[in-house]
């Protein structure tokens, strides 16, 4: 049963505490810092590298994914969904996630994340679930490789981490990706997560989507630290600072993350500097915050625009093209439209039915209650005539 | 009913603590299951301040039992996710009160997953938590937080009395597909019984309470580190004419109504005993559950003796807190008794 594997723990485990002058720091700081300004990719040289099929994939599909955030948000107004929270102005963080992932992957979203779940595949009726309020997940995690949508700040970078072991553990060579948001990085569940993830150098990629607001409250008052991306130094593992509007330098930071943390190279930090073009949610007001000026400015720094301007000046993307991106994303839209508008089929039974394995006795006696009122409201519908009410 | 079995005498039954019980029971489980993973403060090279794992990090290594950073949220929400993958993570908290900083994780995530992936993801996941006062411990050392966890869907809260059950109920915590917290009473770690480890006892499914000690005049209900406080009140109010029956209910979630509804129907009387300070405490529940549904056999309204509603006192100051013989027996005085005379 002696299974004694050779873990950071052990390569770590000679370090001793030892009096000055002997003490020495455990890891040159240099190589983990951040670049001073967010790297870009779109409009410099690095562009021309890349590869024209990648770029009119991240294209189409924030196309896509702008116009899955329209419609989201209109179908809170017809009363669909209880609540949206939009990424629109983020969609490059969303679909850079999602495409940096191989299939064996997984993905660990926030709330405001439904859409990097979508770029990854699931279904977006599954994926609203949450927010359209039938059921909590509406999708298999295991299927998927994609968490619950998790709303709690910061509590599923843990679970990230603690996948991720896991996985290493078995030598499955599977990588989990986190995101989280500049108001999530206050959380204390964020640094426990990333003291974890470098002492037990679990292959974890942490992508902080930086939107400017914690809701209403902007990042000066969430932290003074340099950048978020410096936060990773204090790990012990790199941080990276990206312009969040760039797809292609996002795609670029995240893949190499992913492959680095693949073989073996432990977690990476990304902060990915990007705006929250809409509200925190339907429900929100963020006149109250932020003036029209500063929204405007983002606004010329559009992801869909910037990757609209590089693929066009490289005769990559012409008016056929475009409409082609604009259809596709219609589409998806009048889909998501169509099915929305019809009743999830509910079962109220379905409370009891996963609390436990087995329900208690003390559930089966509440379940048998709930079974009972159905039963009685039933019988009631039944014979009451149409229009008299009960 | 359920009472526990006479079982064939042991062949080699050896006086054993319900500490060694319960490192047996992960050692045992881990030689079974490669997915359990034993992880917390100070488990691995130490053993654990309680020396409950002790030998398990030489035994299996480091990646199953696992010294991980000081961070009690993190610990358990990288179990989750270790969970998630498969594996059967056994989380120590190291006292009652270092399990607070869990307590999000635990409420929000451990307690909710399989519900809210509507039963596609289960967390096969025990959080073992040492509990409890009366071992002299200072401030933060002694709390009973079982009254949070009772309140909390999705959880199982078990807690064992003696050797045996120590053993029997973290074989069940672990093998079930359901999260357990898993209370150790920790002044009844050192506490000893003959028991043959190669043979250990089954225990049944987690659930089902167990008569302790049978009697005809009341009822005493009551679990893991009171009830041997219990027997012992039972002894003693022998000599004041009263027989009484101790319900130890080993599982609070889920609850035995039926075991501990039969003897307070046989009993007609109850008293509901607990460390957990009784405002918003498990007896306030067990009273009620046993008056709804035993009021016509009722001889008298069900009493509970509990801490008293205080912060945890200092050590030297604790005995006073503590339902002991005495407390109880006054409580089984009150139980209108009068009308039978």
């Amino acid at each position: 049963m002696k299974s004694r594997s050779l873990t950071v723990m052990d390569q770590r485990g000679t370090y001793r505490p030892a009096p000055p002058p002997a003490w020495q720091p455990r890891t040159d700081a240099a190589p983990l810092l951040p670049d001073a300004e967010p790297y870009r990719v779109l409009g410099t040289e690095a562009a021309r590298q890349a590869d024209p099929g990648l770029l009119r994939r991240l294209y189409a599909e924030l196309v896509r994914g702008r116009r899955y955030n329209a419609q989201a948000t209109a179908l809170t107004k017809q009363g669909r969904l209880a609540v949206y929270p939009s990424s629109t102005g983020q969609e490059a963080c969303q679909v850079a996630a999602a495409l940096a992932l191989e299939d064996r992957d997984w993905l660990f979203p926030s709330y405001r994340d439904t859409l990097a779940a979508i770029a990854r595949g699931l279904d977006p009726v599954q994926a609203l679930s949450l927010l359209r309020g039938d059921w909590h997940t509406g999708y298999d995690p295991r299927e998927h490789r994609i968490a619950p949508l998790c709303t709690p700040l910061a509590t599923q970078l843990p679970h990230a981490v603690g996948l991720a072991h896991a996985a290493r553990l078995k030598g499955d060579g599977v990588v989990a990706l986190a995101m989280v948001g500049d108001g999530g990085t206050s959380e204390g569940d964020f640094h426990e997560a990333l003291n974890f993830a470098a002492v037990w150098q679990a292959p974890v990629v942490f992508l902080v989507q930086n939107n400017g607001f914690a809701i209403s409250v902007p990042l000066a008052k969430q932290t003074a630290a340099p950048s978020l991306a410096h936060k990773a130094v204090g790990y012990g593992m790199p941080g990276r600072l990206v312009d969040g509007n760039d797809a292609a330098a996002l795609h670029e930071v995240l893949t190499e993350a992913v492959r680095h943390a693949r073989a073996g190279g432990g977690p990476t930090l990304v902060e990915a500097v990007t705006y929250r073009i809409d509200a925190h949610t339907n429900a929100d007001d963020a006149t109250r915050y932020r003036g029209d000026a500063e929204v405007q400015a983002w606004r010329d720094h559009d992801p869909i625009a910037l990757l609209a301007r590089e693929l066009t000046e490289r005769g990559l993307l012409d008016e056929e093209a475009v409409r082609k991106a604009r259809d596709d994303a219609e589409a998806v839209a009048a889909d998501l439209r169509a099915r929305m508008n019809q009743d999830p089929g509910l079962d109220p039974m379905d409370l009891f039915a996963h609390v436990y394995a087995e329900p208690t006795p003390q559930l089966r006696e509440q379940a048998a209650q709930l079974r009972a009122e159905l039963d009685a409201e039933a019988e009631g519908t039944a014979t009451t005539p149409e229009g008299t009410g009960r | 009913m359920t009472t526990v079995a006479a079982k064939p005498a042991a062949v080699a039954a050896k006086p054993a603590t319900m500490a060694q019980a319960l490192g047996r029971a992960l050692r045992d489980a881990m030689a079974e299951d490669p997915a359990v993973h034993v992880m917390g403060e100070d488990v691995g090279t130490l053993g654990g301040v309680f020396r409950i794992t002790d030998g398990l990090a030489g035994e299996f290594g480091d990646d199953r039992c696992t010294d991980t950073p000081l961070a009690e949220a993190g610990i358990l929400g990288t179990a989750v996710g270790m969970a998630m993958y498969g594996l059967r993570p056994v989380v120590e908290m190291q006292f009652d009160a270092f399990a607070y900083p869990a307590f999000e994780q635990l409420v929000s995530h451990v307690a909710r997953m399989r519900n809210r992936t509507k039963g596609r993801m289960p967390l096969p996941l025990t959080v073992r938590v040492p509990y409890g006062g009366g071992i002299g411990g200072v401030e933060h050392h002694s709390d009973s937080s079982e009254a949070y966890y009772m309140a909390t869907p999705g959880l199982h809260v078990v807690t064992p009395s003696t050797v045996a059950d120590a053993y029997g109920l973290l074989r069940a915590a672990i093998a079930s597909d359901d999260p357990v917290v898993f209370l150790e009473p920790k002044r009844l770690y050192w506490s000893k019984a003959d028991w043959n480890p190669e043979h250990p006892l089954a225990v049944e499914p987690i659930g089902r309470a167990v008569v302790r000690r049978s009697g005809r005049s009341a009822t005493l209900i009551t679990y893991g580190p009171s009830v041997p406080v219990c027997l012992e009140a039972a002894e003693a109010a022998r000599a004041e004419g009263w027989d009484l029956e101790v319900v130890d209910l080993r599982s609070l979630v889920p609850f035995d109504d039926e075991t501990v509804c039969a003897s307070v129907r046989r009993t007609g009387r109850a008293v509901v005993v607990h460390e957990s300070g009784g405002f918003g405490g498990p007896g306030g529940e067990i009273a009620a559950r046993v008056t709804e549904r035993c009021f016509h056999h009722l001889e008298a309204p069900v009493l509970r003796v509990a801490g008293f509603d205080i912060p945890y006192p200092p050590p030297m100051l604790e005995r006073h807190h503590l339902p002991g013989v005495d407390r109880i027996l006054d409580a089984v005085a009150r139980l209108q008794w009068e009308a039978e005379s």
